[in-house]
């Protein structure tokens, strides 16, 4: 069961690119400080803070190996708050591409040569 | 990432807000959205669902009623009120799914441009928790988020910034 506190830390915690960035990363597998600082121009203490406001939001919890604490995801959290955005997206992309076909219907019924034609009442 | 499909957006605490291109003149679009017998062949979420009831009023202060049904037997419906009908461009009305389920505010706004249409829906919702419920319930299937998903999810967040 999650609280919207925590869903307000997810989403807080995925507005920030590098943030999104690190976390697909850990998606690939743990990693550690270091490794995940590698492909930004980002010392190593900024990509801690970033790694902090990730553990705050539990997305992200730290190994017991103590030389290398590598970073592991934590995906359910973050599972849930994308699965939701995501899910909505499908089911309204779904109505529009039925209204993509229908609108390409509606412009060749326009386009066809007619006699001239009065109006009906729209019901 | 296709920028031809419907982009969802939460720009702030009560609102969802949806954005999308359409190849056709807006008026087609807003005939699309307030004609009841084109609005049975697209307004239909998924599969397997028909909607058997749809009746609008257009007009300010108009009533509109729409009813889904299922395969399964089980049904939905909605009932609302215009509150602006500016054709082709503005379309505003309230929404209930019923009394258990807070109110809401439909706005759709069409623009267009060389023949092609831009639709902006934003739904206001009356709090924060009334929209995250609505984005968490009704069009869920139950399907686990796998990690290859997830991974694609991160990745195309990753692609938008």
């Amino acid at each position: 069961m999650h609280t919207s506190e925590q869903l307000d830390a997810t989403f807080a915690a995925l507005a920030d690119p590098t943030r999104r960035a690190i976390l697909a990363r850990l998606a690939k597998g743990d990693a550690s400080v270091m490794e995940l600082a590698e492909p930004f121009e980002m010392s190593q203490p900024a990509i801690s803070k970033h790694l902090k406001v990730l553990e705050r939001a539990g997305l992200v919890s730290r190994g017991r190996d103590a030389q290398r604490r590598p970073r592991r995801l934590e995906a359910k959290p973050l599972a849930e708050a994308t699965e939701w955005l995501e899910r909505y997206r499908q089911f309204w992309e779904g109505n529009f591409r039925r209204l993509d076909a229908l609108l390409d219907e509606l412009k060749f019924g326009e386009s066809k040569p007619s006699p001239a034609r009065r109006r009906g009442k729209t019901s | 990432m296709n920028a031809k499909t419907v982009q969802v957006t939460t720009p702030s605490d009560r609102e969802v807000v949806m954005t999308r291109t359409f190849n056709a003149p807006r008026k087609l679009v807003f005939e699309a959205w307030t004609t009841p017998k084109y609005l049975q062949r697209w307004l239909l979420g998924p599969e397997g669902w028909t909607m058997p009831i749809c009746e609008i009023d257009l007009r300010p202060g108009g009533a509109w009623h729409f009813a889904w049904r299922n395969s399964d037997g089980t049904e939905m419906s909605m009932r609302g009120t215009y509150k602006e009908v500016r054709p082709p461009e503005r379309l505003v009305s309230t929404e209930s799914w019923g009394p258990e389920w807070p109110e809401t505010l439909n706005t759709i706004e069409l623009r267009e441009e060389n023949g092609i249409t831009t639709m902006t829906l934003t739904i206001l919702y009356v709090s924060k928790e009334a929209r995250d419920n609505a984005l968490k319930t009704g069009m869920a299937d139950g399907v686990e988020a796998s990690f290859g998903r997830l991974e694609k999810v991160l990745e195309s967040m990753g692609g938008q910034s």
